[in-house]
C-alpha cells in the first residue's frame, strides 16, 4: 500500500514544534480536497497564531486575518465567490475568546462557511497561556498554580453554546490523537466540507490537538494527556447535522 | 443622468454602487446610519452583498475577506464605530489591499455625541491604527463632492494597493443637494492576479498578508509607496489665495463657511483667502506656495484642540504665524470667523 500526502501539503518550511498537531489537520484537509477534487478550489483563511504557519504548509490561496477575525474574513470571501469552498482555520483562543462574538455571529446568521478549530487547551503562540479551554487546575504561564474556574470559569464546550443553533449546517469534535480518531475526524471534516458545498450553511469541527511544547509533555504522553484528561470534558461527536 | 436631490448619505452610498462596488458590511452609528439603511435594500436590487454586521470590527474583517477575493468592498462608520475599525484598516494597509472605509465625523472624544464634528482629523491623517502606514484621506465638502471622491476612491485604492479614507461629516452627511451620480462601471473581481480565486495545481498559492513577510526590499517599497502618493495625490482648492495676507486653511463643513468668509471678508477689502484641502493626506502643501503674500494662517476646525493646524504648521514651516480657531457643538459663524481672521492678522502685523 502506498501512503502518499496530497501534493497541496509542502513538506517545506514548517515552523510546527515536534509532535505539533497543525501537520496533521492540515494533512487531513488536503486529503478531504483531493478526494472531492476541491484542492484547487479552496480559499482559506488562518488566524495570526500558530495556525498561520500553514500559509507555508499547504498549497491553497490563503488570507492571514487578524487575531479572532478569520470567519468574518471568510464570510466576505465566500459572498463573492460562492463557489468556492472557504474555509476558516483558528485555534481555541481565536474561536471562543477573542473572536467569540464573530463566531457566535456567523453561527446565528448560518454563514456558508466551514470553521475548524484547532483546540489544544492553551494559547501556543504566545508561550501557553490559559484559555478558555483550558482544564481546571492545568498549570499555564498565566496560572502558574494552575487554573481556578472559580476566576477563570469552566472549560468552553462549543456544543453547549452552539447545539442550540437549530439552523446550523454541522457541529462536531474530533480527535488527532490516534489513527482511529484521525479517520474519524476525516469522515467529520468531509462530511463538513459536503454540507458546506451544498451550501446548507455554518459548520464547526472542533479537533483536540496535542502541543507538546507549551504542555510540557513528550509528544506520546501528550496524546494520553488528550484521552484521559481533555475529553472529560471535550466529548467528542457531533452535536448538529450528524444524522 | 439628471440631477436628483439626495441627501450627503444615501448619495454616497448610491456612487459606491456607481463605481462597481458589490459589497457592504457595516454597523449603525448616528450619523452614518443612512449608508446602511440605504444599501440594506439597494444592495439587493444590483445583487451585492450587504451584510450588517455585529460589531465594526467584524464589518472591517468582512470587508477585508472581499478586498482579498477581488471585490470593491466598503464599510462606514463615525467616530466611536471608526476607532473600532482601526484594526482592520492597518491589516489592510499591512497587506496591500484596496478597500475604502467612510467616517462620517461626529463630535467628541469616547462616546462624544451625534452632532457634527472634525476631530478624527488626527485618527484619519496619522494612521489610526498600530504600525507604520498612511492612509488617503478625501474630505468632500458637499452631496457632489461625496459621490466624486468615493468613486475616486476606488480606483485610487486600487492604483496603489491600499485602504482609502473618506472623511465626511454629519453636516455634509446629512444634508440634501442636487446631485448628479455618473453613469455605472462594472468592476471584474478576477481582473487582479493576487487576489484569492484557487490556486491551480503545479502553481504557487497566492498568499495574501503582510507584504512585509515575504518582500524582498520592505523598506524601499512602503518608502516609495508613500513618496508617490505625496508626490501625485494632493488635491486641493485655493480661494483668493495670491494676494491674501491671511489665509484661511478648512475642510468639509468648515470650509464651506470659510468661502463665504472670504467673499465677505473681500467685500470689506480683507486681503483673505482660503485654502481648501481635499485630500487630508497627502496634506497638500503644494496649496501653500500659491499664498505668496500670505502673512498669516488660521485654520478653522470643529474641534477644541486645533489638529489640521499640526499639517499647517508643518507645510510652512517657520515662514508666518499659524493658529488655530475652533469650535464645537456649532458649525463655526461667518462673522465670527471674519473677526478672529481681522483679529489675528492685525496681531501679526502688530508684532511684525
Amino acid at each position: 500500500m502506498k501512503i502518499k500526502a496530497p501534493d497541496t501539503v509542502t513538506f517545506t518550511k514548517s515552523g510546527f514544534c515536534p509532535g505539533c498537531g497543525h501537520g496533521l489537520a492540515v494533512r487531513l484537509i488536503a486529503e478531504v480536497m483531493e478526494e472531492m477534487g476541491l484542492s484547487d478550489k479552496l480559499l482559506t483563511v488562518v488566524d495570526v497564531a500558530c495556525g498561520s504557519l500553514n500559509i507555508e504548509s499547504w498549497k491553497f490561496d490563503t488570507v492571514l486575518a487578524a487575531h479572532g477575525r478569520p470567519l468574518p474574513v471568510a464570510v466576505g470571501i465566500q459572498k463573492v465567490r460562492k463557489d468556492n469552498p472557504v474555509v476558516a482555520y483558528i485555534g481555541d483562543g481565536a474561536a471562543y475568546s477573542i473572536g467569540m462574538a464573530e463566531t457566535m455571529h456567523c453561527a446565528l446568521r448560518n454563514d456558508n462557511i466551514l470553521t475548524i478549530v484547532i483546540n489544544n487547551s492553551l494559547y501556543g503562540m504566545t508561550g501557553g497561556q490559559c484559555a478558555p479551554t483550558s482544564l481546571p487546575g492545568q498549570v499555564t504561564t498565566s496560572t502558574p498554580h494552575g487554573k481556578d474556574p472559580k476566576k477563570a470559569g469552566m472549560p468552553f464546550k462549543v456544543e453547549d453554546a452552539f447545539g442550540g443553533f437549530e439552523s446550523i449546517a454541522y457541529l462536531a469534535r474530533g480527535s488527532m490523537t490516534d489513527a482511529a480518531n484521525m479517520n474519524k475526524s476525516k469522515k467529520m471534516l468531509r462530511k463538513a466540507f459536503d454540507k458546506h458545498m451544498a451550501g446548507q450553511g455554518f459548520c464547526l469541527v472542533e479537533l483536540l490537538s496535542p502541543c507538546p511544547t507549551n504542555l510540557g509533555l513528550p509528544p506520546l504522553a501528550n496524546i494520553d494527556w488528550i484521552a484521559d484528561e481533555m475529553m472529560k470534558y471535550f466529548p467528542l461527536g457531533e452535536f448538529r447535522g450528524g444524522a | 443622468m439628471a440631477k436628483v436631490l439626495m441627501k450627503g448619505n444615501d448619495a454616497l452610498a448610491e456612487a459606491a454602487l456607481a463605481a462597481g462596488c458589490r459589497f457592504y458590511s457595516g454597523y449603525p452609528i448616528t450619523p452614518q446610519t443612512e449608508i446602511l439603511e440605504y444599501l440594506s435594500w439597494r444592495m439587493d436590487e444590483v445583487g451585492g452583498e450587504f451584510i450588517q454586521a455585529e460589531s465594526e470590527l467584524a464589518g472591517i474583517n468582512m470587508v477585508h475577506g472581499a478586498a482579498a477575493a477581488g471585490a470593491r468592498a466598503f464599510t462606514t462608520s463615525s467616530g466611536p464605530g471608526f476607532s473600532l475599525k482601526q484594526e482592520g484598516i492597518s491589516y489592510l494597509a499591512a497587506a496591500d489591499l484596496p478597500a475604502v472605509v467612510v467616517d462620517v465625523m461626529r463630535i467628541g472624544t469616547g462616546l462624544g455625541d451625534i452632532s457634527l464634528g472634525q476631530g478624527d482629523y488626527w485618527q484619519l491623517t496619522r494612521g489610526g491604527g498600530h504600525g507604520d502606514y498612511r492612509t488617503l484621506v478625501l474630505a468632500p465638502a458637499s452631496v457632489q463632492e461625496s459621490v466624486d471622491l468615493m468613486i475616486a476612491s476606488f480606483d485610487l485604492a486600487e492604483k496603489y494597493l491600499h485602504p482609502v479614507l473618506i472623511a465626511s461629516d454629519a453636516a455634509i452627511g446629512q444634508m440634501i443637494e442636487a446631485v448628479e451620480i455618473p453613469e455605472a462601471v462594472e468592476h471584474d473581481i478576477d481582473q487582479f492576479e493576487w487576489s484569492i480565486k484557487g490556486c491551480k495545481a503545479g502553481t504557487e498559492p497566492r498568499k495574501v498578508q503582510n507584504i512585509y513577510y515575504h518582500h524582498p526590499d520592505y523598506e524601499g517599497f512602503l518608502t516609495n509607496k508613500y513618496a508617490e502618493m505625496e508626490a501625485n495625490e494632493q488635491r486641493y482648492e485655493a480661494f483668493e489665495v495670491e494676494d491674501a495676507e491671511i489665509v484661511l486653511v478648512a475642510y468639509g463643513i468648515s470650509s464651506r463657511i470659510c468661502r463665504e468668509v472670504v467673499d465677505v471678508g473681500r467685500a470689506q477689502g480683507v486681503k483673505i483667502g482660503l485654502i481648501r484641502p481635499i485630500t487630508l493626506w497627502p496634506f497638500p502643501i503644494k496649496a501653500f506656495e500659491l499664498a505668496k503674500s500670505a502673512k498669516a494662517f488660521l485654520t478653522i476646525e470643529m474641534s477644541i484642540l486645533g489638529q489640521m493646524v499640526d499639517d499647517v504648521r508643518l507645510a510652512i514651516g517657520d515662514a508666518c504665524p499659524v493658529d488655530h480657531y475652533g469650535s464645537i457643538f456649532e458649525i463655526p459663524e461667518t462673522d465670527g470667523v471674519l473677526q478672529a481672521a481681522i483679529a489675528f492678522l492685525n496681531k501679526v502685523k502688530g508684532e511684525v
